[in-house]
């Protein structure tokens, strides 16, 4: 006979470099259940948006996460241009979606580095990082900053991109091409590897859409969605590129999708970066203000779709700014995807969908009819109304209900 | 302390906290270690747990939920234990300086050794903080 065991994880863990807290229930080693406790990393973003103008805005959003931190500012510029169908002269679209696709290539050799950590394979690691460091010199040349760029804004961008760059660009994206295949080799042929990331986490297509997954992790479990595709913006629609698709669902899948995807952006960088000697014009419109109305903005970021809905009524400052980032999606795919497992595959599991926890904070506040704030803690909550029934029955009453 | 400190000065181990951060200087944090910046060859080295750490690295704003962790975990340290402020927010609390959830900034809730302003700091302005602290063991 076999009892159950429930192992906490987090919020400090050596292996979660954010602080997030997970129940995971064990059936000797075999994983039962999954269960996630957010709110450690709760910013109120949302909140703090509705007091800042729409220019501050963008500088907020752009601090939620700081892996992906231009396709929060990319979605919030989207919606704010859809408010205000505000025109973008093509440069600035150019430009747009060339810093969108350096920070994929950053973001994924992030994870394909992080995921070697977890499964014990340092030397991907450290090679991984290694090859990023060449990508966020390049983008601290176009942006000025290694992370944080702040050149999003309403009506295009804030920077220009120097044409003399062409050249280091150019060889950072032959460099890394080089080291990508290479890497790719190393460790799509690895035999170590692939019995470790083979049939492990499966996501099977039904569940992925049922989810609702989005970005590699639906597109690995053969959902072939993109929003750059689908609905294009920026300059994707000019630029021939592929969406990668893979059937198996595994974590040697998303690998794959990330790796190929990334090797697609280097060929969509060394396009931009060809147009833009040719294209000259303004980087930006002047928008005198914004209407009152509602708009959504979508953009395809590493880790899947980012949408933002702002409302305004005329003023300077957003009234309503809804976030939904692809972690939060992403994450309850856990659900189906680590019950059955050995607690051993858990971790890479987890790491599979590349979760931001950052990105997926959540809160929620309760308040009763009369407005008052109901208190956080439940059990304190369900004692009160036990307290309650009590005093309205009597508890002789009660006595003889039993 | 004359000995201890000669030792120390060899081998700081760091414990990295984030509380309520962008990710971002996490990630640089994690950036110093690799081949880049290599923060090892001064033999500081990240450790997973808190009573292996002479430095606590403590990113982001402080939101409420997480600060009475970070107490706890101060608490649990061995002392001495310097305590590093890594980034604007737990000194400041950059752009989140208005927000319901902060409990921040950090010195309210221990006391801080070392600020390392940025968002983010540059690598390179962390590995100079860390050896200011080294440098203060002499």
């Amino acid at each position: 006979m076999s009892e159950d065991f429930n192992l906490p994880v987090g919020p400090f863990h050596p292996l979660l470099e954010e602080a997030e807290y997970f129940k995971i229930t064990l059936d000797g080693e075999k994983v039962k259940e999954i269960e996630m406790e957010t709110g450690w990393m709760h910013r109120a973003i949302e909140k703090l948006s509705e007091s800042n103008t729409f220019d501050q805005t963008i500088f907020l959003v752009e601090r939620i996460c700081g892996i992906c931190s231009a396709s929060h500012p990319f979605a919030c510029v989207n919606a704010l241009e859809d408010i205000g169908n505000v025109e973008i002269p093509l440069r600035a679209r150019y430009i747009r979606s060339l810093i969108g696709e350096m920070e994929r290539i950053h973001s994924h050799l992030l994870w394909l580095g992080l995921a070697g950590h977890f499964i014990g394979y340092d030397t991907l690691w450290m090679w991984a990082w290694k090859y990023r460091e060449p990508i966020l010199e390049v983008i601290e040349l176009i942006t000025g900053n290694r992370n944080h760029y702040g050149v999003f804004r309403i009506g295009g961008v804030r920077k220009d991109y120097d044409i003399s760059l062409n050249t280091r660009v150019n060889e950072v994206m032959d460099m890394l091409e080089k080291k990508l295949s290479m890497v790719a080799k190393a460790a799509m042929d690895d035999p170590v590897l692939k019995s470790r990331l083979c049939g492990v986490g499966i996501l099977t297509k039904e569940d992925a859409i049922n989810y609702c997954a989005t970005g590699p992790t639906a597109r690995a479990s053969g959902v072939a969605i993109d929003v750059r595709k689908d609905e294009p913006y920026a300059a994707y629609d000019l630029l021939d590129f592929d969406i990668i698709v893979r059937e198996e669902g595994d974590v040697f899948a998303k690998t794959v999708v990330r790796i190929l995807e990334m090797l697609e952006s280097i060929k969509m960088v060394r396009q931009i970066i060809e147009r833009l000697r040719k294209i000259s014009g303004p980087i930006y419109n002047d928008v005198a203000e914004i209407p009152a109305g509602e708009g959504i903005g979508r953009h395809e970021a590493p880790r899947g779709e980012v949408f933002h809905y702002i409302r305004s009524d005329g003023s300077n400052r957003p009234i309503r700014h809804k976030i939904r980032a692809p972690s939060y999606v992403n994450i309850p795919t856990y659900e189906v995807s680590c019950p059955g497992m050995n607690l051993s595959d858990v971790m890479i599991t987890l790491a599979s969908v590349d979760p931001c926890y950052c990105c997926t904070e959540r809160s929620v506040k309760l308040f009763d009819s009369k407005g008052t704030e109901i208190a956080q803690n439940l059990l304190e909550l369900s004692q009160r109304k036990t307290d309650r029934l009590i005093d309205e029955l009597g508890e002789s009453e009660l006595w003889k209900l039993l | 302390m004359g000995v201890y400190n000669r030792i120390l000065k060899k081998s700081l181990w760091v414990f990295h906290m984030s509380a309520s951060p962008c990710n971002n200087c996490d990630i640089e944090v994690l950036d110093l270690l690799t081949p880049g910046y290599d923060l090892e060859r001064f033999g500081i080295k990240l450790v997973g747990s808190i009573r292996h750490a002479d430095v606590l690295l403590i990113t982001g704003m402080g939101g409420c939920k997480i600060s009475e962790r970070v107490v706890r975990l101060y608490n649990q340290a061995p002392k001495p234990v310097f305590v590093v402020a890594v980034g604007t927010c737990p000194i400041g609390g950059a752009t989140f300086k208005d927000s319901y959830s902060r409990c921040g900034p950090l010195d309210k809730l221990i006391p801080v050794n070392l600020y390392i302003p940025g968002c983010p700091p540059k690598p390179e302005a962390m590995i100079e903080g860390l050896l200011k602290l080294l440098g203060r063991l002499d």
